[in-house]
């Protein structure tokens, strides 16, 4: 499935009816010459995507240069000042850094504790429902969350959690007690943020673990029941080895996201009161950058996370080669 | 016969059985609570609304929250705009797409490892919002549709799957039609593309998903109200609940009724729901292509 990293001409020579006289150029540059010319049309479907990627992903990878320039608008990239690393330096010795640092942890750490699992545990309990009908139904509706807009999902946290009049802040108020504001108490934003999270991305994350399930050998299931295994014995000691590979790969994937907290998601919840422990880097960069118009101090701290998250997910993709998986790369 | 190797009739199995089903039922109904609980919600009058903490039928099924937004120019505007924008980016976004992903899929192309390596480099690493931004900018499309379809207008990560796909068909028919003189571009266009619907009717839907959704372009690009989509309307309508800022940019602002808040949400969901049945046939199929490595 690899493909060839060499250049290696056609097994078949093509009848090429192009014939080109290039009598200076040694042959092996005239063969190159030759099959450019005879693919010239895809050079040109070629063209319009290679400048996208030159204008929207290239340009913007070096306009990072303003991470180290005290970037003025009116002067451009050229003529601002040169600072090195101080706009780093800067971000380093604020304590914004460890906040920032620490609400973004806390976040893909509750994500890897309760969501993860969550989804393995609900692709288990999907595999074992004999019912084909109900468990066709349940599938098609639990996908249906990860295809709304964040918005949507903000919208519809904002109704249900509701000061007073939403049906779930009397609901938990009632259970609890308490009269809490849910939309604006710091101290519930994580667990809102979390079960935003469930709601629209666990049902999602089945599908991988269920084709995993589905490859499964069934002679084992077999041997196991000869053995005297029930039903829970043979998800424990059949079903969960079998699908540790997956298991594994998907822990590693998430770990080398875990700087990455969905920006819309996390801005849409953001509101005045709970930005202490709402702020994490993605929300950051714009708040200073866009509002703000700090742009290059801005761009320091957004260049800082995308290096972390390079390292991150080469480490990521080293460590699931080092468990005899592919990588993704 | 499987039913009595397996033991599924032993008393704690059925017992599993049965908390199973009752399990699932819930996780279904929980999957569409929230939904169904807005959409029951914008059929009330604004009375039973204030009236009823909670209902899942109204009792007078009342149409005036749609009646007052689809007369309301700036939402009626939002929503044209966002049919457009959805539209036009999602022919942008598969014709750049096919485009780009048939060349690099002829394995003795030169240059193509290049290429495709520097693609495969956006996936890992990006210059970042605020860069992204200034290019944005500087070439003058702040506060233009094009800021909100050209910057997204190629995932490189289905760009790979496409070329992928590409890369797999039989390369015999290909052969064939260039033995009768077919040239590359009739061969894309005559043989390779009608072989390939099925994928790219899959992937326009979930650009066409991608583009509704999106709030984050048009929260970067559009200073200008009155070039707001749909979900920036959604945003202010419902999400900003922080009314001593809306009121300190407007004074004369004034928290919408509840039942418009439903309405809007109803609107703002509803093509994604429609669009839902078809994408559903075949992105199980795309997860596990695009799991494939090129």
């Amino acid at each position: 499935m690899s493909s060839t990293l060499t250049e290696t001409s056609p097994a078949v020579p093509a009848p090429a009816p192009v014939t080109v006289r290039v009598p200076s150029l040694p042959p092996r540059k005239r063969r190159l010459w030759a099959r450019m010319l005879r693919y010239r049309w895809l050079y040109l479907l070629l063209a319009p995507g290679v400048v996208y990627f030159a204008i929207f992903k290239y340009a913007p990878m070096y306009g990072a240069i303003i991470a180290f320039e005290d970037y003025v608008p009116f002067l451009g990239m050229s003529g601002s000042r040169w600072v090195g690393l101080a706009q780093f330096q800067r971000f380093f010795n604020d304590p914004d850094f460890f906040r920032l640092l620490g609400n973004t942890l806390i976040l893909a750490g509750l994500s890897l504790v309760i969501a993860f699992p969550l989804t393995i545990i609900m692709a288990l309990i999907l595999n074992e429902m004999r019912l084909m009908v109900l468990k066709r139904t349940v599938q098609t509706l639990i996908y249906i969350p990860h295809f709304l807009a964040w918005t949507v999902v903000a919208s519809l946290t904002y109704l249900l959690f509701a000061q007073g009049a939403g049906p779930l802040t009397h609901l938990l108020n009632a259970m609890l007690g308490t009269h809490i504001d849910f939309l604006s108490d710091p101290a519930w934003f994580r667990p809102i943020i979390v079960l935003q999270d469930i709601w629209k991305n666990t049902g999602w994350g089945t599908i991988i673990f269920l084709a995993a399930l589905a490859s499964v050998d069934q002679e084992q299931y077999e041997a196991a029941v000869i053995d005297g295994a029930g039903r829970f014995q043979r998800v424990w000691h059949v079903t969960l080895p079998a699908i540790r590979p997956t298991i594994i790969i998907m822990l590693i994937l998430q770990m080398g996201q875990i700087l990455n907290t969905g920006f819309e998601q996390i801005y849409l919840m953001t509101n005045s009161l709970n930005r202490q422990v709402a702020d994490v880097f993605d929300t950051y960069v714009y708040f200073v950058g866009i509002t703000q118009g700090a742009y290059s101090y801005a761009t320091a701290v957004g260049l800082f996370k995308a290096v972390v998250g390079v390292v991150l997910i080469l480490g990521a993709n080293w460590l699931s080669k080092r468990f005899n998986q592919d990588g993704i790369f | 016969m499987a039913r009595e190797v397996f033991r599924y009739n032993t008393r704690a199995g059925r017992a599993f059985d049965v908390a199973n089903v009752i399990f699932l039922t819930i996780v279904g109904l929980v999957a569409l609570a929230p939904f169904l609980f807005v959409l029951v919600r914008s059929f009330a009058s604004e009375a039973e609304l204030t009236a009823r903490p909670f209902f899942l039928w109204p009792d007078h099924f009342d149409l005036s929250a749609y009646t007052v937004i689809f007369t309301t120019p700036s939402f009626t505007r939002a929503v044209i705009t966002t049919v457009l924008v959805t539209a036009v980016g999602t022919v942008i976004q598969l014709l750049l797409t096919v485009t780009m992903a048939y060349p690099l899929a002829k394995r003795d192309l030169p240059g193509r490892n290049i290429i495709l390596s520097l693609v495969v480099v956006t996936l890992v690493f990006s210059g970042g919002m605020i860069p992204t931004f200034l290019i944005v900018r500087n070439l003058g499309l702040l506060n233009t549709y094009w800021a909100l379809i050209l910057p997204l207008a190629i995932n490189p990560f289905s760009l790979i799957i496409v070329k992928n796909f590409f890369q797999n068909l039989p390369a015999e028919l290909e052969e064939s039609a260039k033995v009768d003189g077919a040239s590359e571009l009739v061969v894309l266009w005559r043989i390779v593309l009608p072989l390939s619907k099925p994928i790219l009717a899959t992937f326009a839907l979930f650009y066409a998903v991608g583009i509704w959704n999106d709030f984050m372009s048009p929260l970067l690009y559009l200073n200008d109200t009155s070039m707001w989509t749909l979900q920036m309307f959604l945003q202010q309508v419902t999400a900003a609940t922080d009314l001593t800022t809306a009121q300190q940019v407007d004074p004369n602002y004034i928290p919408p009724s509840q039942g418009i808040k439903y309405a809007v949400i109803v609107i703002a969901t509803i093509p994604v729901l429609i669009f839902y049945p078809f994408l559903q046939k075949h992105f199980a199929k795309g997860m596990l292509i695009g799991a494939v490595k090129g």
